[in-house]
């Protein structure tokens, strides 16, 4: 049973078989796929159309699922490998052991933006982004320039607080705990992330910087927290809604997989936090 | 045969009007026809920001106008001819996919993000993923 850790109390060890699983996903191609996907259902999903991995109640199973495929081709390079969570409310600056330079590396220089130390930097060869909005083909960071802070714990907590799962019209402009997650609403916290660390990460082609996933391993986090809190509140909404995935509704690109079948991390994983026996066996 | 339903001109009127607000010094009012000078000019930017050109059409009839991946009713915005793709919220603020995260009151100040974010590099083409 795979155990998620947070990224914090990782060994080097840890440390350089995750970024070594990334790396070779990277290098036969499998990785950018990964891109690719992201930035279409950025693209077509909308408030006002049919909306599955954003601004949309399935935001929350549809990256789960998303992160389960991704978390299973790393293993399909290193068994031993499960992908970290980042709690950014803890490891909130720009010196924290996330981005040395034998994790994930630093901020971007100032000139270009441009990634220069750790297993990422363009100079490595290892790590050309392809699937891009423009021209650079370089890892590109701005941590802390596009926004100062990164959300508190506070903040996150008042979200947790919050009793009801999502809420009409089910998009950008809903109340609720998913929306207020996601961030078009309140304090904003998973899209104050993806501002916070700039270069790829502010743009459709997120995935591109590994930190993507520990910071969406942490907002899936996020959300088993709230399901401990509220076990009587449930996904919502449950059926016959237009444009979004109801309870019950499979979601693409998958088609087999629905919201129902997300709920229980436990079914797929546990967290560090939680005791070993809160793990289903597969 | 991009003609402006009347629907689709009333859909797009506030998003214009903000436009013109931001950038009316640089709007073009260069349409001859008569139905479409009714619309057109609003909507229309053509700046130069940091060295870098921003034209932004407002959104047009039949579903084929230029920022085909945003879907109906989206402005086409351009920097050095290139299309940004844009995307407007329901609470009508607007995110591109350069600045995918954070949310602009017009499609103006959402281009000059991009052009402050691209430092001088040019889009790519559109591409639409999925698997």
């Amino acid at each position: 049973m795979t155990v998620r850790k947070n990224q914090a109390t990782l060994t080097a060890e840890e440390k350089r078989a995750f970024t070594n699983a990334l790396l070779e996903l990277k290098r036969t191609g499998r990785y950018d796929h990964f891109v690719t996907t992201h930035n279409g259902f950025i693209m077509s999903d909308t408030d006002s159309g049919d909306r599955v991995g954003h601004r949309s109640p399935s935001f929350l199973p549809w990256h789960r699922r998303f992160l389960l495929d991704f978390e299973a081709a790393l293993q399909s390079v290193d068994k031993s490998v499960s992908l970290p969570y980042w709690d950014w409310t803890a490891d909130r600056t720009a010196r924290s052991s996330l981005w040395a330079a034998d994790f994930l590396g630093g901020t971007g220089r100032a000139r270009d933006g441009q990634v220069m130390d750790g297993p990422f930097a363009y100079a490595t060869g290892k790590w050309e982004i392809t699937v891009r909005v423009d021209g650079r083909p370089y890892l590109r960071r701005a941590l802390g320039e596009g926004v100062a802070q990164l959300p508190t714990r506070a903040e996150v907590d008042a979200v947790l607080a919050m009793p009801v799962y999502d809420m009409a019209p089910w998009n950008s402009s809903s109340g609720g705990f998913r929306n207020n997650l996601e961030g078009w609403r309140g304090a904003n916290l998973h899209n104050r992330v993806h501002v916070w660390v700039g270069g790829q990460m502010g743009t459709g082609v997120s995935p591109n910087d590994p930190v993507f996933w520990m910071h969406h391993a942490f907002v899936d986090k996020l959300w088993s927290d709230w399901q401990a809190k509220h076990p009587n509140s449930p996904y919502l909404p449950a059926a016959g809604t237009p444009n979004v995935v109801d309870l019950r509704d499979t979601m693409r690109p998958w088609n087999d997989v629905t919201p129902a079948d997300m709920l229980d991390h436990r079914t797929f994983y546990s967290f560090d936090t939680e005791p070993a026996s809160a793990a289903r066996q597969r | 045969m991009n003609k402006i339903t009347r629907r689709q001109a009333l859909g797009t009127t506030a998003g214009a009007l903000t436009v013109l607000g931001i950038a009316g010094a640089t709007a073009h009012a260069a349409a001859t026809d008569s139905r479409a000078a009714a619309t057109t000019p609003a909507g229309t930017v053509d700046e130069v920001y940091m060295g870098r050109r921003i034209q932004i059409s407002p959104a047009s009839g039949g579903g084929h106008h230029g920022g085909h991946h945003g879907g109906a009713g989206m402005p086409s915005v351009r920097i050095d001819g290139r299309e940004l793709h844009v995307m407007q919220n329901a609470d009508g603020t607007w995110i591109s996919v350069v600045n995918h995260y954070e949310t602009y009151a017009d499609p103006t100040s959402l281009a000059r993000a991009a052009v402050r974010e691209l430092q001088g590099s040019q889009l790519a083409p559109m591409q639409m993923g999925g698997m």
